[in-house]
């Protein structure tokens, strides 16, 4: 271990903290310690249960089991194990830094660094204090601030000052910031690490939670890795190099990628889905990708690497501020999802509650939704013929359900997806577009699914597939086109598709390291 | 930046730059139509006229700001001037006991739907329009028909109760509606509370995450607006001396216009009280220029406060598209830079 | 019967039984109040009495019919609702709507024209009321609130304005017969039939095509609506204009009835009483499912709630506040909030 960090004093302690939800166990026994002068990053994919543990530790959520100690604080914690509300972890010490958008858009700097613990005399703000105490709280971080100014008018990067700001505007002792960097250019960013280091040098200590993988190895110190709610280590950053810090998040080591199925598709001339420079605001540069029938793309990247960004774009689900689409040679008109269904597309987003599922509605009303979405209100898809579509895809896919007639928010989750995965497969799309196909399912749910994948593409139709798990992109594609950092790091042709490849594309970009 | 940011603070207060405009206007053209229009008088009266409806509208303004709607103004006006009247005439109350009083029915009124608004997650316009048939049927319940006051208290409050500055006179319910113009202001610019309540306004779950307290506030704000109700029908009933059920109607969508056009944005959060004072004064203006024109009749009244309102909420709307585009493609800048 | 049938007739059933066991628990408080009053049970079915059905000039009348024939306004309401709830809208302006409807249908009758052309005169100024709130709420994009809040605000006015700020009374044989006609034959009030009718044909243009089901689709989560390809705004604007057509309807009976129309006055404060006879039928007003029978079930017990206040010589000015008290209960047993608090208490009352 590091000299320097073993040292160091610690901050805060974490140990065998659990935490479970109705029907998810979030948390497992979980230890962590953050010492003070150190940024600590805590990395994991999506479920792991990163947000959970600083909830715990910024007191929005209680933990089942385990507790928390902090070493300076003046009072113990009410129920002597965590805080039992923000407000007491903020006395205690613990501090997070709200994302940009928690901030008040409508009120100055001063009183979104202030509000909450402003003084008064006759119940009336002492506003020179307070605009004082802000800026000099913003000085600390060095930048100087009109704090009369609305926060709206500032740019996000003040913005994301402003919020560390009031974080250490009370005697903080750890902070915590959370995706701070997800709405900052590389300028910026560079700048709120600049004073980060800075505050770490000064003996605060901060923990980091970050989805890109180059920030993470330039400002930590140390890296907890969390994988599906359990730690999974704790290292020297100098020690894990981005490639292993991806097998530990990932749970896969480099060398194990096998494919099942090689097999090198004979591709058409036309490609029945082309997308050329599709940019979507600070989200999605732009990327360029063509898509043949019979063929699976798989699209891997980590979190907020642009993947779930680029399929709604060119479904037209999110309006792209520039490039073409255009299914079988033909553009569609960018921004309309129904001109992409007429296209042919179809689209399962990632986020089911939202994007999909109606929770009001009958199993058989969900899935023939898209059908009787493109047949229109006037012409209602008669009794018998609804029913045997229902009924056939509720075989073909084995949805358990009590009956056709039964509430969708009686299924269970693998379930609910197959009903939405049906509604797609009803308009017998030419290309289908998969975000996360199989989020949330049990291993057996998971390979029945990735077996009518399969099917779907040996009957010509084109697939793209978006998935945080690597073996589940070799094992179902033929080619995978791996973004980073919200642009295309590279494309893995057929042959050479491997989890080592994709790996090293997520972990080092284009360039070789 | 420092250009950026005058710019889109210039487009923040740009409705409330239109209203006075629009006002300015109104009163030019009323003192070129009208021979007696243009004279300090005039203008004095408007203030005189449209005391209780100010009134109302800054208890309605702080509750928009908060992000709500409170729809109950109209009727918890009459019911605080019936019951006002009531007090003075069946049970030989003094009418600043009784007003009192009233203003405290009225704040507690307020609250309760604050409450139920707040805890049980009920849509506020919902709440408020049950609220404003509670009140209105009350007012019926107690006094079925208008009663006048004869206290002399009111008539000593019309004579004497006037503050002379050299011709012009301030009658009482002036002092009042400036006094509580004036307290409001302080109350939404200078206390923690009416931060809070700006807070809420803009962004409720940030005001939660920053730990603020956003129960107490809201229901705080919903209290206020029916004081304020109460103490507009207080100043009605010391104008009409007489506490009438039936008065009153359709005063909410009035003080709901004013308020849209003084600049309160009706998603909350942004405005101020000054600018529904402006809006209170652009409504009386019309209301004046129509009574002067005389051809005109009352309706004309409601279809301006209609398009008015219409006007300002599609200039609102313009803006707030205007400010996200500027936003998202300031982002797209800085994400390609 | 299949099972998708079945299913649907359940919601059906459900809907509509809590308004109808409310209604005959109503009948017969007020059989009991004629029974305490005559002394006899036969009481509330004689003369006067509550339950009583006398023909009077060869047709039925009495408090029943009463209720039959007033409640079709509110039925009507409650149906256009019943749409623009569903899709996750509200609808302030139909009192508005009314109004504007029957000061139209009374100017053309003014001018002399018949009433068979003020009629659809009349409904044609209620489809322009429909068309606006719609633009408004999906190409404004302006809440669904605010935007018929403009209507309701500016409305009042301009019914005024078509007035001239006057009630206007009329004499007309078609728009009357709206209100008091008979048909041969069938000893069923006429409002009451207008009213069953708009009924079917919204359950045809719902329920025979799918567009019932794509409005619930909408209401119930309007991004994945837009994702599957449903027309939502469209949709939307078409509850909007029903609604607007359906308060029309409602305008044209209450003007008939008293053969006069009063812009100020009618359809004054009946949006609420559209919006509770939603709730009262098992409507979320988050948007989603809807069930017109249990609409038009909500509208007759707020009715019989009426009649029941005016046989009691409540007068019609103080009938809304027990009427706003039960609206308010009913959408806060609808908080899953409240309904914790509730058993909490009776928890702690048990101990």
């Amino acid at each position: 271990m590091d000299a320097r960090t073993e040292e160091l004093p610690v901050a805060v302690r974490a140990q065998g903290l659990g935490k479970s939800f109705p029907g998810v166990r979030a948390l497992t026994n979980v230890d962590f310690d953050v010492r003070h002068g150190e940024v600590h990053a805590l990395m994991g994919e999506n479920g792991a249960g990163k947000s959970t543990l600083i909830r715990i530790l910024s007191g929005v959520h209680r933990a089942d089991e385990g507790t928390i100690t902090v070493t300076g604080a003046a009072v113990p914690f009410r129920n002597g194990r965590f805080p039992g509300s923000p407000g007491e972890a903020e006395r205690a010490g613990i501090s997070v830094v709200h994302q940009e958008i928690d901030l008040l858009p409508n009120l100055s700097v001063a009183e979104n660094i202030g509000l909450g613990r402003q003084r008064t005399r006759f119940g009336l703000l002492l506003q020179r204090l307070m605009r004082e105490r802000a800026t000099a709280a913003l000085a600390r971080l060095g930048i100087a601030l009109n704090v009369r100014l609305r926060l709206a008018d500032c740019p996000i990067a003040v913005r994301q000052m402003v919020a560390i700001a009031r974080a250490l505007d009370v005697s903080a002792q750890l902070l915590i910031l959370d995706e701070p960097t997800s709405s900052l250019d590389a300028e910026e960013t560079a700048r709120l690490f600049t004073m980060l280091r800075r505050l770490r040098d000064g003996g605060l200590a901060i923990v980091l939670i970050s989805h890109s993988i180059g920030e993470v190895c330039s400002i930590a110190d140390r890296i907890t890795v969390l994988r599906n709610g359990t730690r999974v280590g704790t290292w020297n950053a100098p020690e894990l190099p981005p490639a292993a810090l991806v097998e530990m998040m990932t749970g896969r080591t480099v060398t194990s990628g096998e494919r099942s199925s090689v097999a090198p598709a004979v591709l058409p001339e036309l490609p029945a889905l082309r997308a050329e420079d599709l940019a979507c605001g600070h989200v999605l540069g732009p990327v360029t990708l063509s898509l043949h029938a019979g063929e699976t793309l798989g699209i891997a990247g980590l979190l907020g690497s642009g993947r779930s960004e680029l399929l709604r774009a060119i479904f037209g689900a999110d309006a792209p501020d520039g490039g073409t689409v255009a299914v079988k040679g033909v553009r569609v008109r960018p921004g309309s999802v129904r001109a992409s269904i007429a296209a042919g597309m179809a689209f399962l987003s990632e986020d089911r509650a939202r994007d999909g599922v109606f929770a009001d509605l009958s199993v058989g009303e969900n899935l023939l939704m898209a059908l009787q979405a493109r047949c229109g209100a006037m012409r209602p898809i008669p009794r018998t013929e609804a029913k045997a579509i229902v009924d056939r895809f509720i075989a073909a896919l084995g949805i358990r359900a009590a009956s056709a007639d039964a509430p969708i928010a009686s299924l269970s989750g693998g379930n609910q997806q197959k009903v939405l995965l049906a509604r797609w497969l009803a308009i017998e799309p030419t290309v289908l577009l998969l975000d996360e196909p199989t989020r949330g399912m049990d291993v057996g749910a998971r390979a029945e699914i990735e077996s009518l994948l399969a099917s779907l593409r040996h009957r010509g139709l084109a697939l793209a597939i978006v998935s945080s798990e690597l073996d589940e992109t070799v094992r179902t594609s033929q080619r995978v086109l791996v973004l980073r950092d919200r642009a295309v790091a590279g494309m893995i042709e057929s042959a050479d598709v491997s989890e080592g490849a994709i790996l090293a594309l997520v972990a080092h970009g284009g360039d070789p390291a | 930046m420092t250009s950026d940011s005058t710019h889109s603070s210039g487009a923040r207060h740009l409705p409330t730059m239109i209203a006075l405009t629009i006002l300015a206007a109104l009163l030019t053209f009323g003192s070129i139509r009208f021979d007696h229009f243009a004279s300090v008088g005039t203008f004095a009266g408007l203030f005189h006229e449209y005391s209780f409806v100010g009134i109302a509208a800054l208890g309605t303004t702080l509750v928009i700001l908060s992000g709500g709607i409170d729809l109950s103004v109209g009727a918890v006006v009459a019911c605080t001037s019936v019951i006002i009247a009531s007090l003075v005439e069946r049970h030989g109350v003094h009418p600043l006991p009784a007003s009192a009083i009233a203003v405290a029915l009225g704040a507690g009124f307020g609250a309760a739907m604050g409450g139920l608004i707040e805890r049980y997650r009920l849509p506020a316009f919902l709440v408020t329009l049950a609220g404003m048939f509670v009140a209105r049927s009350f007012a019926f319940w107690i006094e079925p028909h208008s009663i006048s006051v004869h206290h002399p208290a009111y008539a000593w409050a019309s004579m004497s109760a006037v503050l002379r500055v050299g011709e012009l006179t301030i009658p009482l319910r002036t002092m009042i509606f400036l006094g509580a113009a004036a307290l409001t202001m302080v109350i939404a610019h200078a206390t923690p509370f009416g931060r809070y309540v700006y807070a809420i306004g803009g962004n409720e779950t940030g005001a939660r995450r920053m730990s603020l307290p956003v129960g107490a506030t809201r229901i705080g704000t919903y209290a206020l607006a029916g004081g304020c109700s109460a103490l507009a029908g207080a100043v009605f009933t010391l104008y009409k001396q007489a506490g009438d059920p039936a008065s009153a109607v359709g005063l909410e969508l009035e003080v709901i216009a004013a308020a849209v056009i003084g600049g309160i944005l009706l998603s909350g959060g942004v405005g101020t009280i000054a600018g529904t004072i402006i809006g209170v004064l652009i409504l009386g203006t019309i209301r004046l220029l129509i009574d002067f024109q005389g051809t005109f009749n009352a309706a004309w009244t409601s279809i301006a406060t209609g398009v008015l309102l219409l006007l300002f909420v599609g200039l609102q709307e313009i803006i707030v598209r205007f400010e996200r585009l500027r936003a998202r493609a300031a982002r797209a800048a800085s994400g390609r830079g | 019967m299949n099972a998708s049938a079945m299913h649907s007739w359940h919601r059906w059933r459900s809907a509509i039984a809590w308004p109808l066991v409310a209604i005959v628990m109503l009948l017969l408080v007020n059989a009991a109040f004629d029974w305490t009053r005559t002394g006899t049970f036969a009481g509330a079915f004689q003369r006067g009495g509550f339950l009583s059905i006398v023909m009077i000039d060869g047709r039925p009348t009495g408090a029943i019919m009463d209720t039959l024939s007033r409640g079709a306004t509110v039925a009507l309401l409650a149906i256009g609702m019943a749409l623009v709830i569903a899709g996750r809208g509200i609808d302030l302006s139909i009192g508005t709507v009314m109004a504007i409807t029957g000061v139209t249908a009374a100017a053309v009758v003014d001018r002399g024209a018949p009433g068979w052309l003020a009629i659809p005169a009349a409904l044609a100024a209620a489809l322009v009321c429909g068309a606006w709130n719609g633009f408004l709420v999906t190409i404004g994009r302006l809440q669904p609130f605010v935007a018929t809040l403009i209507l309701m605000v500016a409305g009042r006015g301009i019914a005024q304005a078509l007035a001239d700020g006057q009630i206007l009374t009329f004499r007309d044989p078609v728009i009357e017969f709206l209100s008091g006609g008979r048909v041969p034959w069938l000893p069923v009030p006429v409002p009451l039939l207008v009213a069953m009718l708009a009924a079917l044909v919204t359950f045809i243009a719902t329920r025979r095509t799918a567009a019932g089901l794509l409005l619930e689709a909408v209401g119930s989560n309007p991004g994945a609506a837009r994702l599957a390809g449903i027309r939502e705004r469209l949709l939307v604007f078409v509850t909007y204009v029903a609604s607007a057509l359906c308060a029309g309807l409602a305008g044209l009976i209450e003007c008939a009835r008293v053969r006069s129309a009063d812009p100020s006055r009618l359809g004054l404060s009946l949006e609420l009483a559209g919006i509770f006879a939603v709730v009262a039928g098992g409507a979320s007003l988050a948007g989603g499912r809807f069930v017109l029978g249990g609409a038009i079930a909500g509208a007759y017990l707020l009715q019989t709630m009426t009649t029941t206040m005016y046989a009691r010589d409540v007068s019609s000015d103080v009938a809304p506040l027990p009427i706003a008290c039960v609206i308010l209960a009913v959408c806060l047993l609808g908080s899953p909030r409240f309904r914790s608090d509730l058993r909490a208490i009776v928890k702690r009352g048990k101990q």
